[in-house]
């Protein structure tokens, strides 16, 4: 403790609120951090308003934990704001870091988004093709909606982030551990990954790996088969790696940090940590690891032929990364 | 004429804006409640393998997660016609009455209590749940934060996480439940339960010994008539996972009572220009505009619908609550909007019973937690009660399981346009012509959406008990003339 209190800020942009029980799930700890930090911004917690911030002073809030995507015009204008009044900004959970879930909407275009749920959607009733409208002429005065997007956004697409926090959404542990860091002034060098681990998901998973001699002749899907979860004597008392069992599993691209908790309920990893340490695009990284452990018997037709196994491969091994791949999303013509 | 900005609503997700017009004399004219969000899940789920809908669409809401992994869970059990085993079904409703627990005690202590244990115009420094705990004792505040935590920890047990779980899959769970992880939820569920006591009798001497606060549920400011939905089980019993979706009118005859795969007969949305969020109605009523009663398809999907469209609950202590609630307001259906705090720690006290009596089950600690699905996908539904409103789930996949089209009706979407009711009739109760405008005149506009829980946001876990507003009053020429910020 530099024994100044802290300002501390918490924004949301695109993102559905689970980063911010998150940071309020340390409990009894809450209180804590109220003696640590004056929170000065925090829209879901203190009424502090916009025009508040425009106030501060350049740099006034010591360090701001952003999350959420940058899905329209008004989280655009605030990344800005908070960015110029924040002396740290940290992108806090897998939506501000890698676009999150919400990016899977990068598969489509603005107008495929808009006609699905304002028009087609079954149970919509819009004969005359209603949309909403960004600047609206109501019969009182004109109302105002902020611009969709045609693409989610990282944060640091918009501004410079100094630090990035993975995870959907973080957990618990590591979030206070990155307070702690924060209050103590302990913080690594500007642009690292902070609240994970530095190996890959497979360091922390209950499943153990078998590698010598593994080929996969055929995916799984975890819904349609049973894993086999029995402990191997010569797997160190463990069950097989679900991978090396024929399900789709994301651990080994994925950075630790998590206590592999989905692994713990017997379900493959998704990706949520983000790539792992020194893999720069994700689903390359899987799809690399994946196709190394194909039984292709030197045959390509072979290789393809189980590779095509593979449902929604995309969507799967960027489900939380798309706005961070080499990929992007669909291509489109527009802005 | 005069315009009020409330913006941003900063307990509502993204940044909920209140417009409200003055006329020329100074009364409101009308009122505008924008939702400025859109994400656009029932596109980006095309394409998706349908068992990973339970693990994208609890990303909806990171406050009730729980809600949309059940509904995807149950859509895609539909989509492949499954029979879930007993034990799988009681696992997944027992992991979601523990999450009705922790989620109703939020929202009642943080949110709605400052109001009442405080009063609506009580200086807003202690309008929060600092000043509750100070008002009731330093021991509740102390047994809400044990409750979420211990909710939480049941999550963790039951569902892998304890934010964003996903042990709910097509067919079942992808775990059970041992015989020390069920001892330690027994004790939690035991501890629900004193809690749901302990919660009423708060409810009791705080707001029903004071007959201002009485007075204030049943003013005609917060109250108007809708039908009400809620999901019931097989004796019209509240339910929360599992049943029929009945709708009774204003005068508690019921309208209508559907399966699942029967909700595009009875339920349509509509799209306004002003807002991103749809606006449910029923549709063999019609949408008919923002107008309350019989004859306009507007209806509400919250604590107190559930409890006006089912005949009774569950279990017997909530039971008694609910017959108390009901003879202390004189009628059925309940029309007063503010009794809706009443309703929902009626529901936290059937949640903890219900636990309990689920957790004693035998089969809760069964090896068949799951089923592999042996049918051709195609199309089903799954609905269940979010805590702010009944859930649907609708998915169509191919011969393989992949989403070929997805529509969902989501909990606080069911009450968009009861919510725009409601803020437009509190506004003009209180903002009156000639009258001052003051703090405690504006937290009594956002009571009357607070009531609903509204999950646009982290409503469910503020420390203080207000909403942030900006209120900017403009005159004809649109120059501001009075600006309250607080």
């Amino acid at each position: 403790m530099t024994g100044k209190k802290l300002k501390l800020g918490l924004y949301w942009a695109a993102s559905c609120g689970g980063c911010e029980i998150a940071v309020l799930e340390i409990a009894e700890k809450i209180l804590k951090v109220i003696e640590l930090a004056d929170i000065v911004f925090w829209p879901c917690v203190t009424d502090f308003k916009y025009d508040d911030v425009r106030r501060y002073p350049d740099g006034y809030i010591d360090v701001c934990l952003w999350n959420g995507g940058i899905r329209n015009s008004e989280a655009e204008e605030i990344a800005h704001l908070l960015r110029k009044k924040s002396k740290v900004l940290v992108a806090y959970g897998s939506c501000s870091h890698l676009g999150g879930i919400p990016a899977l909407a990068n598969l489509y275009t603005k107008d495929d988004i808009f006609e699905r749920v304002y028009i087609t959607t079954e149970s919509t009733d819009n004969l005359q093709g209603v949309y909403p409208q960004e600047k609206f002429e109501a019969k009182e005065g004109e109302l105002h909606l902020p611009r969709f997007y045609e693409r989610v956004l990282r944060l640091k697409d918009i501004v410079d982030v100094d630090y990035f926090m993975p995870g959907c959404p973080p957990t618990v542990k590591q979030t206070w551990t990155v307070i702690e860091a924060i209050a103590s002034g302990n913080l690594p060098p500007k642009g690292s990954i902070i609240g994970a681990g530095n190996k890959s998901v497979c360091d922390e998973c209950p499943f153990e790996k078998k590698t010598e001699g593994v080929r996969i002749e055929r995916f799984k899907r975890p819904h349609l088969e049973m894993p086999d979860l029995t402990p191997k004597p010569e797997l160190k008392n463990k069950p097989q790696c679900l991978l090396e069992q024929g399900f789709i599993c994301m651990g080994s691209a994925t950075r630790s940090g998590c206590d592999a908790q989905c692994l713990h309920a017997n379900l493959p990893c998704r990706g949520c940590y983000g790539p792992a340490e020194g893999v720069e695009d994700q689903g390359a990284k899987i799809a690399s690891a994946i196709g190394s452990l194909i039984d292709s018997q030197g045959d390509p037709d072979r290789a393809a032929h189980i590779a095509s196994q593979i449902e929604d491969p995309v969507g799967t091994f960027y489900r939380f990364a798309l706005s961070n791949s080499i990929l992007k999303g669909k291509i489109t013509h527009k802005i | 004429m005069k315009r009020i900005t409330i913006d941003p609503v900063t307990r509502l997700e993204g940044h909920g804006k209140i417009e409200i017009f003055l006329d020329d004399k100074g009364n409101v004219e009308n009122a505008y409640f924008q939702v400025p969000e859109l994400r656009g899940f029932e596109k980006f789920a095309e394409g998706r393998p349908v068992e990973e809908m339970p693990r994208i669409t609890p990303r909806i809401c990171g406050v009730c997660p729980e809600a949309h992994l059940m509904a995807s869970a149950k859509a895609c059990d539909a989509v492949y016609g499954i029979e879930l085993p007993p034990t799988a079904k009681k696992l997944r409703e027992l992991q979601y009455s523990a999450f009705f627990l922790g989620d109703h005690t939020t929202h009642f202590y943080a949110l709605g209590a400052p109001d009442f244990v405080l009063g609506p115009d009580a200086p807003k420094e202690e309008r929060n749940i600092i000043g509750v705990i100070k008002k009731v004792g330093v021991e509740i505040g102390s047994q809400v934060i044990k409750t979420r935590r211990e909710c939480h920890e049941v999550a963790q047990i039951l569902g892998g996480k304890p934010i964003h779980p996903i042990s709910a899959i097509p067919g079942g769970m992808s775990k059970g439940l041992n015989k020390e992880e069920r001892d330690r939820i027994e004790k939690i569920a035991k501890d629900g339960v004193e809690f749901g006591k302990f919660t009423q009798k708060i409810f009791e001497d705080v707001v029903l010994k004071n007959k201002a606060y009485v007075d204030t549920i049943l003013s005609d400011t917060y109250t108007f008539p809708t039908y009400y939905m809620g999901l019931v089980d097989e004796n019209n019993c509240v339910n929360f996972y599992d049943g029929k979706v009945r709708v009774v009118d204003p005068e508690g005859k019921e309208h209508c009572k559907y399966s699942p795969n029967e909700y595009r007969e009875f339920i349509a949305e509509h799209v306004e220009p002003w807002s991103y969020l749809k606006f449910p109605y029923l549709k063999k009523i019609g949408w008919k505009g923002f107008v309350s009663g019989k004859e306009s398809g507007v209806y509400q999907a919250t604590p107190l619908s559930r409890l006006n469209a089912a005949d009774k609950m569950a279990t017997p202590l909530a039971q008694a609550e609910y017959e108390k609630m009901y003879k202390t307001l004189g009628e059925k259906p309940v029309k007063n909007n503010l009794a809706m705090h009443w309703a929902r720690i009626i529901e936290l006290l059937y949640a903890a019973e219900r636990m309990l009596e689920l957790i004693r089950d035998p089969d809760i600690t069964g090896s068949t937690y799951r089923v592999l699905p042996t049918k051709t996908p195609s199309e089903g539904v799954g609905i269940v009660e979010a805590p702010r409103g009944t859930l649907t789930h609708h998915y169509w996949t191919d011969e393989k399981g992949i989403v070929k089209k997805a529509n969902l009706i989501v909990g606080t979407t069911n009450n968009h346009a009861s919510i725009c009711m409601s803020i437009k009739k509190a506004a003009q109760g209180v903002i009156k012509a000639g009258k001052p405008i003051t703090d405690g005149l504006l937290n009594m506009v956002e009571m009357a959406f607070r009531s609903y829980d509204p999950c646009y946001g982290c409503a469910t876990h503020s420390l203080p008990g207000e909403m942030p507003l900006e209120v900017v009053i403009y005159d004809k020429d649109k120059n501001i003339v009075k600006k309250l910020s607080r």
